[in-house]
């Protein structure tokens, strides 16, 4: 390209995942990770990537992926190449060899740390979130997905359009327990309070429980164990923004791995059908979007050629929360500025 | 006497043996462990060598089988009691020395500790008969040749898996015709044992008094959870606690059961009026690793401890017994010197 020439097609450049910069004629790459789990030679190429074609800066992105800012626009294609070594080694998938990432609507897919390494994750997250990332990719709509291990939900999920959290159905062998009420004490303290004592035994309101298996961790005889299946929470539909941000609510719960496998894939039809073909660069939250069409309508898309698992509950109806900016904006209570407070 | 069996032999004793006893081994549980995906060894029947874990040391000892952690010992109604059933059929043990070691401590401290027996371990102890799991290798974190309890020649039969093969050096006369009649060709069978630890603990002689307040446990109520999981994991540990049961449909009924207690969980140390005796995780742990290597001693004559440990290897805080025996020791000569 010429560099003095700035005819450069930025729907396009946007399209191979590198963001508009606010300096002219500058662009950064944005390295996608899925399951925010990188190797080390993917790494260095990041960091060789920065040295060479950056401003030797690195910005690690709130959905784990890198953004190598300050690359020249005419620089766009050999970056492209060095991103080879990475989108294989990731196992990204991609249309032209060499042609960089294909699409950057659907975000990375996010996952905490997960069973590899957390004492508390009930799955795979990442593995998870890398077949999504392998069943989804690339695709143009803006679709956010996140994984966590457990309902801690250190990946944030409910701030995404799926957010995927690991349960596991406690297993308790009466024989083995001795009544030390450890468990008890710490679902109390750490978790949801799902279980009590009775006769020496423990009880587990199975409506209550959260799956998050606390009760396993803190079972010094292994009178608590994980169930072999692994199940997870669906949560809908969370976002940030301007106008409503609001957390993403219960879906599923205990669902398998392939009904929420399905779920996911079938908002893509949804979003064929019914994105607003004004919207500003042709995104909007999925929310925004439900609105328009009804919940029942989403859920006939999402819902379509599964079988959920027999021990799968699901939400028939859902609410939101959040705050309605575009209906006001005021502090809800005792509104006043700090200078002009009385003394 | 001595036999060399390859493994489908091997099983052709076990099964002989099924006429009479139950095997009761070491047996990897797949997804049982603390976390996702983790496995945990423990004791359970088998009926095939295979389902043994031979190699690695069992998370929790075979303890369960003389002491189950939860055992109703009878019910009771408003005016008559009954003895719990108990399963009476004989059982071979499949063990490692440190172990077999350990059921001396046991019988111990419930038949040899006072005047009276314990009828239920008793009725339990007598039915069980020990054969000795070959030790190829010193178990991580053990100290079993220090403790003493690395050697044993008190087992019915023994058990050595060397690359696909099965040694047995039989001792048991009544044992003896399920060896003869698989197959298994004779040898001499010496079972291995580990004379070598990487890891050295030294026991303190003598404890004085000046240690009990000594400043050297307050790491341990900083550090300990108190979980109690070293006492669960003790091959040695003997503590129990009552549970009396009344039924929810008809109070008047119920059952007496007794459970697994630990010196180291909260409730343990409490009394009539609420003083608990011992408050802080490092006076429990003061009066754990005491008992484990002086005041059983000062009873008894021997260290209850033997050495396996298990106890180090379960702790979720990483705190190591055996490194607590060695600062101990330092200790004590630290303080006599200062006299």
């Amino acid at each position: 390209m010429n560099k003095t020439s700035l005819d450069t097609n930025l729907k396009k450049l946007k399209k191979n995942a590198f963001r508009v910069s606010k300096v002219r004629g500058e662009t950064a790459s944005r390295v996608r990770c899925p399951g925010g789990e990188i190797d080390v030679d993917s790494l260095q190429r990041v960091v060789d990537i920065a040295r060479k074609y950056g401003k030797g800066m690195v910005n690690i992105t709130n959905r784990q992926g890198f953004e190598i800012p300050g690359i020249d626009l005419a620089d766009v294609e050999e970056v492209n190449k060095a991103l080879q070594l990475i989108i294989e080694n990731r196992g990204v998938n991609q249309e032209d060899y060499n042609g960089g990432y294909p699409a950057s609507g659907t975000r990375n897919v996010v996952a905490c740390p997960g069973k590899q390494l957390c004492p508390f994750a009930n799955y795979d997250t990442k593995k998870f979130a890398q077949e999504i990332d392998k069943a989804i990719f690339p695709n143009d709509h803006h679709v956010k997905i996140a994984f966590t291990g457990c309902s801690n939900d250190c990946a944030h999920t409910r701030l995404n359009d799926f957010g995927i959290i690991g349960m596991s159905e406690p297993q308790y062998n009466k024989d083995r327990c001795v009544g030390c009420e450890q468990c008890v004490k710490y679902c109390k303290k750490r978790s949801v309070g799902a279980l009590k004592v009775v006769n020496g035994k423990i009880e587990r309101d199975a409506n209550k429980c959260v799956g998050c298996a606390l009760c396993v961790n803190y079972c010094p005889t292994r009178a608590w164990t994980r169930s072999k299946e692994e199940y997870f929470r669906v949560v809908l539909l969370g976002r940030t923004g301007k106008k409503n941000p609001r957390m993403a609510e219960d879906f599923m719960r205990w669902a398998d791995h392939d009904t929420v496998k399905k779920v996911i894939c079938n908002v893509y039809a949804y979003l064929d059908e019914y994105l607003d073909k004004a919207a500003v660069e042709s995104k909007e939250h999925i929310g925004y979007i439900v609105d328009r069409t009804g919940f029942e309508e989403f859920l006939k898309y999402i819902m379509k050629d599964v079988t959920p698992n027999p021990k799968c509950e699901i939400q028939g109806r859902i609410y939101w929360g959040g705050k309605r900016y575009d209906q006001g904006n005021e502090l809800r209570q005792s509104m006043f500025r700090f200078s002009e407070r009385e003394e | 006497m001595g036999f060399v069996y390859k493994t489908e032999e091997f099983n052709k004793v076990l099964e002989a043996l099924e006429s009479k006893y139950r095997i009761f081994a070491p047996v990897l549980k797949v997804g049982e462990g603390r976390f996702r995906d983790t496995d945990v060894i423990r004791y359970d029947y088998i009926s095939r060598i295979e389902d043994a874990e031979l190699e690695e040391r069992s998370d929790f000892s075979f303890k369960e089988i003389l002491m189950p952690l939860s055992e109703t010992m009878f019910y009771f109604t408003e005016d008559e009691i009954k003895e719990a059933d108990y399963d009476a059929r004989p059982v071979i043990v499949l063990m490692r020395s440190c172990d077999i070691h350990a059921v001396k401590r046991l019988d111990q401290m419930y038949t040899g500790n006072g005047p009276a027996n314990d009828w239920f371990y008793e009725r339990l102890r007598d039915r069980v008969k020990f054969a000795l799991i070959g030790c190829g290798k010193a178990c991580p974190n053990s100290f079993c040749v220090d403790m003493g309890s690395n050697k044993t020649d008190e087992y019915a039969f023994s058990i050595d898996m060397i690359d696909g093969k099965v040694y047995c050096d039989v001792k048991d006369k009544e044992m003896l015709a399920a060896f003869e009649g698989a197959g298994g060709a004779k040898d001499n069978v010496e079972p291995r044992f580990v004379t070598e630890a990487e890891f050295r603990v030294e026991r303190p002689e003598e404890v004085t008094v000046e240690l009990f307040k000594d400043p050297m446990w307050d790491e341990y109520t900083k550090r300990c959870v108190n979980c109690g999981r070293c006492n669960f994991v003790c091959p040695t540990c003997t503590c129990f606690t009552i549970q009396d049961i009344f039924y929810t449909d008809n109070g008047r009924v119920g059952e007496r059961r007794r459970v697994n207690a630990s010196c180291m969980v909260d409730g343990y140390t409490d009394v009539a009026g609420g003083l608990v005796m011992r408050k802080t995780n490092g006076e429990r742990m003061r009066f754990k690793v005491l008992h484990k290597v002086y005041d059983f001693r000062k009873r008894f004559g021997y260290d209850m401890c033997v050495g396996c440990g298990r106890c180090d290897t379960v702790c979720p805080e990483y705190i190591s017994f055996a490194n607590c025996i060695n600062k101990l020791n330092a200790r004590v000569k630290e303080v006599s010197a200062n006299v």
